[in-house]
Order: C-alpha cells, then sequence, then structure tokens
C-alpha cells in the first residue's frame, strides 16, 4: 500500500477560459436586407459575399452569430449594432 | 436633376451624395426627427443625479422603457432581464445621445437650400435617424413582415393609414440613402 502523498491537481475549468462570447444579431420585420448588409460592412469591415450571408441567416433562421471574442469585445459590438439600431444580445457560445 | 428623378438622396458621379428634396417633405421630415428628439429625452429624474456617475456617462436609474418603441430602440442586451439592465445602466446614457445627435444633424442638413451636399457624417447621421423613426412607426404600427404597399387596401378614413405612407416613404428614403452609401464601399 503506497503512502506517497497524492499531488496537488490544479484543476482547470477549460469552459471557463475557452468558451468564447457571441454577439447575436436577431431577425426583426423593420430593418432593410440592404441596410443590414451595410452595417455589417462597415462596422464589422467582412466583405460584401459574408455580409449578405450574415444578413440572410439572420432573416431566414431568426437569428445569427455575427462576431466572436472575449466579452467585452462582445459588449462593444452588441452596443455598435443597438446604435445602428439592430437588435443584438450577448451571449456565451454553446 | 430631372424632372422625372425621384426625390431623396442620390449619388452623383464624383461620388458625392446629395438630398433632393422639395421643401413641403423637407418640413415633414423635420417635424418627425423633431418628434424623434422629444421622445429620445430622458425624463426628469426623481432623485437628484450621482454627477461623478453622470459624468463618465453611467445612468443608474437606466431600466427597460415602458414604451415599446422606445425598449425597440433600447434593447435587451442579455436574454437575462437582470445582467440587461446593468447592461443598459452602462450604454443607455451614451446610446441615448448618439441617437439625438443623429437626429439633430439630419434635421439641421434640411435647413440648407434644395438640393443638400451630405457629407459621410451627414449621410451617417441620417441613416441611423431613418432607422429610429421607421423602427419607432413599425413598433406602433405593429409591423409584423414586409407591408409595403399595405396603405392601398385601408380605408381612406383608417386614422393609421398617413402612418402606414409615412413608413413606407421613409422605407423608399432609407433604401435610397443605403444604396447611394453602398456605392462607395469595398465589395
Amino acid at each position: 500500500m503506497s503512502v506517497a502523498p497524492v499531488e496537488d491537481v490544479e484543476v482547470v475549468d477549460h469552459s471557463q477560459v475557452e468558451t468564447p462570447w457571441v454577439c447575436i444579431v436577431w431577425n426583426d420585420p423593420v430593418n432593410l436586407m440592404s441596410y443590414v448588409t451595410y452595417v455589417f460592412m462597415t462596422y464589422f469591415g467582412y466583405s460584401r459575399d459574408k455580409a449578405e450571408k450574415l444578413m440572410l441567416d439572420v432573416h431566414q433562421e431568426g437569428r445569427a452569430i455575427v462576431s466572436s471574442g472575449s466579452r467585452d469585445a462582445m459588449e462593444r459590438d452588441v452596443t455598435a449594432m443597438h446604435s445602428y439600431g439592430l437588435w443584438a444580445t450577448v451571449s456565451r457560445e454553446s | 436633376m430631372g424632372l422625372l428623378d425621384p426625390p431623396g438622396f442620390r449619388r452623383n458621379r464624383h461620388g458625392q451624395v446629395w438630398l433632393h428634396l422639395p421643401d413641403q417633405q423637407r418640413t415633414v421630415l423635420r417635424d418627425l426627427l423633431e418628434q424623434l428628439d422629444t421622445m429620445l429625452t430622458p425624463p426628469e429624474p426623481e432623485q437628484p443625479v450621482d454627477p461623478l456617475a453622470a459624468m463618465v456617462g453611467i445612468d443608474p436609474l437606466a431600466v427597460r422603457p415602458a414604451d415599446p418603441a422606445l425598449a425597440r430602440l433600447f434593447p435587451d442586451a442579455y436574454t437575462d432581464p437582470e445582467a440587461a439592465d446593468e447592461f443598459r445602466r452602462f450604454t443607455m446614457h451614451d446610446l441615448r445621445t448618439g441617437k439625438r445627435d443623429n437626429a439633430a444633424t439630419a434635421r439641421a442638413t434640411l435647413e440648407a437650400t434644395n438640393p443638400t451636399r451630405l457629407t459621410v457624417a451627414e449621410c451617417h447621421a441620417w441613416l441611423g435617424a431613418l432607422n429610429d423613426l421607421r423602427l419607432t412607426l413599425g413598433t406602433r404600427l405593429a409591423i409584423t413582415e414586409d407591408e409595403s404597399g399595405h396603405f392601398l387596401q385601408m380605408a381612406e378614413d383608417d386614422p393609421q393609414r398617413a402612418m402606414y405612407l409615412v413608413y413606407d416613404w421613409l422605407t423608399y428614403l432609407q433604401d435610397r440613402l443605403v444604396t447611394a452609401v453602398s456605392r462607395g464601399l469595398r465589395g
């Protein structure tokens, strides 16, 4: 029977450290598709193709993840979306 | 501008954006922007505001607005209501200021002679202000999907008919402006 002490193991909860936060844009019946595409291109610097794909995801699926990163960065993105009049929320990527 | 050219925002071949709008329409827009600003004006606080908090842009009393149109202009940033309110205390003041600035900038350009050349910053202010107006009217009319032309089916004396007409007109103006500014973007 071993009497060697049990080594302390540092437990790192990777779900807390590595799971990024996301900015989700939700569909609404008022915002123009062209305007939403324009916002994605100018604010995020996305290409027209990427911006249009995200806009269509929002329109057809009801929502789309438009950016991911630290919580601070996502809160900045959501605030910017609100300033443009888009409906956006911050959440942890699942 | 030819006689057959429609009014609104247009980009010329030099890449400049101009607002072509007759006086009557300028007056309607001025009124709408004034109403938007009144709606965005914060209510008088019931308790004295902490001057330090006000200086750094924190509104300790910010809550989800009871008016559905205002709630759409200042939406929840988190699905959890407590987190949403917390976030609002730190962001609502600046968001409100930005929206009021947009409305003021747009209004100022309406005072200039027709047609009016717009700077990039003025185009941005117009985009934001037109969108806030459409969100407000869209909420009041409970717009649920693309309802353009809906007023055509409404009775002449329906009190909401005028609001639908204005909503469609604002949609047209915003669409023209998005087209004008989008042509300047790299693909």
